[in-house]
């Protein structure tokens, strides 16, 4: 066969090798940007746990590790975090004793056995877990009853926080969105940005010492800016080359495999936290409380979605953004410069996307797979809302949010992920489209 | 399942014209409303409605297809011909509405048993299964095959005999439609037109009884145009009953033996192919309602051909995409 | 540096626990993506709900080596059905994340403190191979020539892998080459055309589902057994991103893709790997500590994966004009 359809027909790679070069260059750019405050990673054979009262770490306690014969291995003590680590050469069961008296004076162990043995496999890292509870607060947690119901305190406590995550979710999706949209580039990479945002943040307020404000700035711009080198230089040339969607969207699992795990090596396996606002202490709005960072960092997402929100509905590019991802060959008809728009889509989605990781690591830790970690979130929002529609990806967002911190009512909170994601693969069950989608026209 | 016999019966003993003949007898009298019965229906809609958001794509009050004749749907673009198409064969779930092939109800049968019942249909924008070999393209078509199944598909002399004959079937039809010296070649390597072949020649491997063909000669060159015109024609003289959507007027007038026209989603007028074109309705759907003042014919043939030329070069531009 | 054992490991990896086992996940990413062009992103999950499912029958329950297989199996085969029940009808990119979510839900319950009991938490199941390796035929002690040998037990477990992994590059030999698969390489071509030509595609779909997934499952025993224990984050989606790197390495919808992508894939791995570790070790790359080592690999999956697609979409071996999905 001649191969005359296009469909079968080969390219040339002159151009995407520029493109591969300029892509390893850049990655080689970020990778000397970011070796400053390279850490030691987590040990890879060992103890560890997270001491957390009611979602706050707790430091300063003591964790005495033993044979199981009774020989002391090492005694540690919980950081900011409420984390430790305790790094076992040999592979064999251990006695992990919590020291009740450093415990905070309102803190006990839920069931009252402060003794684990755990047993470390080689290569492993055992969890061993503590779970902490409010003296007093016996079985349920909501037991210690004011005058208003503590249900319904909690629940207003959960909706809180569950906007204040779906306001976070929304931020990276609306860029996920519009990408796709415009795009229709599915990507895997996208928590990669978010991750990128609260990393380099921390290399500007951690590593320079910067304040976190104008290193969250600096890290928004700079968001931007690799958005927009990305588009530029790479998923724009793979577009131009007439790259399916498919092959696309594996690309884009390789991107994010491979910023990950640069990520991991630059930065370490360990949990960090900015060098401003972590420890403080809480106020009461009401029922809620919460610290006065949460507050801040909610109204800034909101004050963004309402700013891109509005851009994309009442400026020229905004209408154009939303034409393109409406109908690109339409709107290209039309006279929008397409690829200027898809731009423009890039830059601002890397910035928001940016901003959305500072505020995650303002509200929880620092990680190198915080990204990864939300991504399926961000793509239960955007699924949820119907691929493509920004405001769909809005809206899908918070409901995953508040779905996530008011299931907790109910569910265990580490299975409080799982409700979410099972609530997408149901909704989609009955609207294959998202709920703010089109179905595609057949024949 | 009597009306099967009958035509396998009555397609041994007539001959092609009288296939036309009977066709056009069984048309002569009839009214010229939208929905008029006909004498031996094979397919029976009943209010069938499709909407998308605000948008009424289709909604059709009453309209039957006359077994063994070539009905032509026609319409201005976006008049729902294809939404209807879509709803009939299962490929969209209508809104509202019941419809019957060969007396058996087939509102909300999905899509491959509608195609197993006897109708099967094509696609306006070709869909070729590209990295399969034409030949390949072929034996999809045909219907139950004992290969198809898990179990048997892992014991090769299981479907061997069965598949020879498929492919015997297959190679008579491809060269019937002139595709044969293309037969090991993929399916994506074929132009616009010769996929536009195959994929009628691929419908006519489940052994019809109705075929829906939307818009079979759109982007096929006029040499081309001519042969499958000829297949269309065959397919009537073989005992199928052909529903298609075409644009070109002069092709309807030529093949056809009725012509149901659809404008805004609904059925405005019937009628036979040489006068349905100067049905005040159809005038009307076509250009528009300002025509207050009757137009004489020579203003007519030009206006029509003017819209013609029109779609002509749109169809163009779509298929060249 | 020790050359002998960089070697070694190298081609040991060629044949071994970890080429098989991928190898099989990537047969069925092959079923799936190659032929019939559904996005499975939760192959993990199949692995894992085999090797829970054996571990638990075994551990938890105490019942017999054969029963716990069955478990496995029956486990892979209702994960396909209730996967595929909502997300079959769907477009490919919405079956992508569903099909990741699924897989984060079966890996996020297994390591949950809530089932604890029953899958063991973050550190998963152990003590559960005995009953396989009682039907070892090899007696006790080491077999092969120099340092190309393997102890009984890895000989048992490969040669009962490479069995597995024949068996199933057979069946989709066979099937590929029936009107069976014709019809799911038409599905992944265009699936309305199948509709309209009377074939229940949704039915294929899971059929395609439930035969990937369950060859898929074999992988998760093969894990189970060779390491004698299963933890859920061996099961996550990195597991199943490697399988697609392999499955495109070696040439989607070839039947012998996967398997020669899986050898190439391991060679590769551990190859940089022992090459790195050596020369951190001695000295040669002073800005590296051996922590970093590990996580060179991902990147380099990553790379590997951006690269083949761009340049080699059709993989190594493959003829470009074959190539199984829309690279333009
Ligand atoms: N999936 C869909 N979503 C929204 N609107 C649709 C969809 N499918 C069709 N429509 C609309 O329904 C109307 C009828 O479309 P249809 O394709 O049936 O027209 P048609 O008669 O086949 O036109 P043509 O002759 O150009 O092929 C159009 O206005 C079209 O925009
Ligand atoms: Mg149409």
């Amino acid at each position: 066969m001649e191969g005359q359809n296009p469909a079968l027909t080969y390219f040339e790679g002159a151009p995407l090798r520029r493109a591969v070069i300029a892509f390893t260059a850049f990655l080689g750019g970020l990778i000397f940007l970011l070796a400053v405050p390279a850490q030691a990673a987590a040990p890879d054979q060992g103890l560890r746990g997270t001491l957390k009262l009611q979602g706050q770490p707790v430091n300063g306690v003591k964790i005495v590790v033993t044979t199981e014969g009774g020989q002391p291995v090492k005694e540690v003590t919980s950081n900011a975090q409420g984390a430790w680590v305790v790094p076992i050469d040999k592979p064999g069961k251990y006695k992990v004793t919590l020291d009740v008296k450093t415990l905070p004076q309102n803190a006990m162990i839920r069931g009252g056995n402060a003794v684990r043995t755990p047993t470390v496999f080689s290569g492993n890292v055992s969890t061993v877990l503590f779970a902490l509870q409010l003296k007093g607060a016996a079985g349920q947690p909501a037991d210690e009853g004011g005058e208003s119901s503590p249900f319904l305190d909690q629940a207003a406590q959960l909706t809180f926080e569950g906007l204040n995550l779906g306001l976070i979710i929304a931020l990276a999706a609306l860029g996920l969105s519009l990408i796709y949209g415009t795009t229709g580039l599915t990507n895997f990479a996208h928590g990669e940005l978010v991750t990128l945002g609260a990393l380099l943040a921390y290399l500007f307020n951690v590593g320079f010492g910067l304040h976190l404000i104008p290193a969250a700035v600096i890290a928004v711009i700079a968001g931007g800016a690799l958005g927009y080198l990305q588009d530029r230089f790479f998923w724009g040339q793979l577009r131009r080359r007439g790259t399916g969607t498919i092959a696309m969207m594996i690309i884009s699992i390789g991107v994010a495999l491979f910023l990950r795990y640069v990520f991991l090596i630059l930065f370490g396996g360990q949990n960090e936290s900015f060098a401003q606002y972590t420890a403080q202490p809480g106020i009461e709005i009401g029922p809620i409380s919460a610290a006065p960072k949460n507050f801040v960092a909610m109204g800034i997402e909101l004050l963004v979605l309402i700013i891109v929100g509005f851009a994309l509905l009442r400026t020229r590019t905004g209408k154009a953004a939303r034409a393109v991802a409406d109908n690109p060959a339409l709107a290209a008809s039309s006279g929008i410069n397409v690829d200027r728009v898809i731009r423009i889509i890039w830059t601002t989605g890397g910035a928001i996307a940016a901003l959305a990781g500072i505020m995650l690591g303002l509200s929880q830790n620092l990680k190198y797979t915080m990204g990864q970690d939300i991504l399926l979130l961000i793509f239960a929002g955007v699924t949820l809302g119907g691929l493509g529609t920004a405001f769909g990806a809005l809206v899908g967002s918070l409901v995953v949010g508040l779905f996530i911190q008011v299931s907790t009512l109910w569910v265990p909170p580490e299975l409080k992920s799982v409700g979410a994601l099972a609530v997408l693969i149901i909704v989609l069950l009955f609207r294959p489209q998202g709920i703010l989608g089109r179905r595609e026209r057949i024949g | 399942m009597s009306a099967k016999t009958s035509s396998a019966e009555t397609s041994a003993e007539t001959t092609m014209s009288d296939r036309k003949a009977a066709a056009l007898a069984a048309f002569k009298d009839l009214a010229r409303d939208p929905g008029v019965p006909k004498p031996d229906p094979i397919l029976v809609v009943d209010g069938v409605t499709r909407r998308f958001g605000g948008l009424t794509a289709v909604e059709v009050a009453h309209v039957e297809i006359q077994r063994g004749s070539i009905t032509a749907l026609i319409g201005p673009n976006g008049a729902g011909k294809t939404t209807f198409f879509n709803q009939l064969t299962g490929f969209d779930t209508a809104d509202a509405g019941k419809w019957t092939f060969n007396g058996q109800s087939m509102s909300g049968v999905p899509a491959h048993r509608v195609a197993r019942a006897g109708m099967v249909r094509t696609f306006q924008l070709t869909k070729a299964l590209s990295r399969l070999t034409v030949l390949e393209n072929m034996r999809l078509g045909a219907q139950q095959q004992r290969g198809e199944n898990f179990w048997r598909a892992l014991v090769p002399s299981a479907w061997r005999a069965q598949e020879d004959a498929i492919t015997e079937q297959a190679e008579e039809l491809l060269a019937r439609f002139k595709l044969d010296a293309k037969r090991e070649d993929f399916a994506g390597s074929l132009s616009g037109g010769q996929r536009k072949l195959l994929e009628m020649a691929r419908a006519l491997m489940v052994k019809p009884e109705l075929v829906m063909l939307d818009e079979p000669m759109a982007g096929v060159n006029p040499a081309l145009t001519q042969s499958l015109l000829g297949h269309v024609k065959d397919l009537r003289d073989q005992g199928m009953t052909v529903l298609f959507v075409e644009h070109d007027m002069d092709m309807v007038r030529d093949i056809s033996d009725w012509v149901i026209v659809m404008a805004q989603g609904a059925i405005i007028a019937e009628g036979p192919p040489d006068t349905i074109m100067s049905d005040a309705r159809v005038i009307d759907a076509y250009l528009g309602a300002h025509h207050d003042a009757p137009l004489s014919e020579s203003e007519l043939e030009e206006q029509l051909h003017q819209a013609e030329a029109a779609l002509e070069a749109e169809i163009e531009e779509e298929t060249q995409k | 540096m020790d050359w002998i054992t960089i070697i070694s490991t190298t081609v040991k990896s060629a044949i071994g626990v970890e080429t098989v086992l991928y190898a099989l996940a990537a047969i069925g990413i092959n079923i799936h993506f190659g032929y019939t062009g559904l996005l499975n992103f939760g192959q993990a999950a199949f692995m894992g709900v085999a090797g829970y499912g054996l571990a638990v029958t075994v551990t938890v329950l105490g019942l017999p080596f054969w029963v716990g297989i069955g478990v496995g199996l029956a486990a892979a085969v209702l994960l396909a059905l209730l996967l595929g029940a909502p997300t079959l009808r769907l477009r490919a990119d919405y079956l992508a994340i569903v099909t990741i979510a699924a897989a984060e839900i079966v890996r996020l319950v297994f390591r949950s403190v809530q089932f604890r009991d029953v899958f063991g938490g973050s550190d998963g199941q152990r003590g559960f191979s005995d009953g396989f390796y009682a039907l070892n035929p090899f007696p006790e002690g080491e077999y092969g020539i120099g340092w190309f040998s393997f102890n009984h037990r890895l000989l048992w477990i490969m040669l009962v892998g490479w069995v597995l992994v024949a068996l199933s590059c057979g069946i989709v030999y066979l099937l590929m080459r029936s009107p069976w698969g014709r019809v799911l390489k038409a599905i992944r071509e265009d699936e309305d055309a199948v509709r309209s030509l009377g074939k229940n595609v949704f039915s294929y779909k899971m059929q395609s589902l439930i035969l990937g997934g369950v060859i898929g499952s074999l992988g998760g025993f093969i894990y189970g057994l060779a390491y004698a224990s299963v933890q859920p984050d061996v099961f996550g989606t990195e597991t199943t991103f490697f399988a697609y790197t392999i499955v495109i390495l070696g040439g989607a919808a070839r039947v012998l893709g996967p398997v020669v992508g899986s050898m190439i894939f391991w060679v590769l791995l551990v190859l940089v790997n022992g090459v790195l570790s050596e020369a951190v070790q001695a000295g040669y790359i002073p800005f590296m500590t051996s922590i970093q080592v590990g996580p060179v690999r991902y990147i380099l999956v990553g790379l590997g994966l951006i690269l083949l697609l761009i340049f080699r979409p059709q993989g190594i071996f493959g003829d470009k004009r074959e190539i199984a999905f829309d690279v333009r």
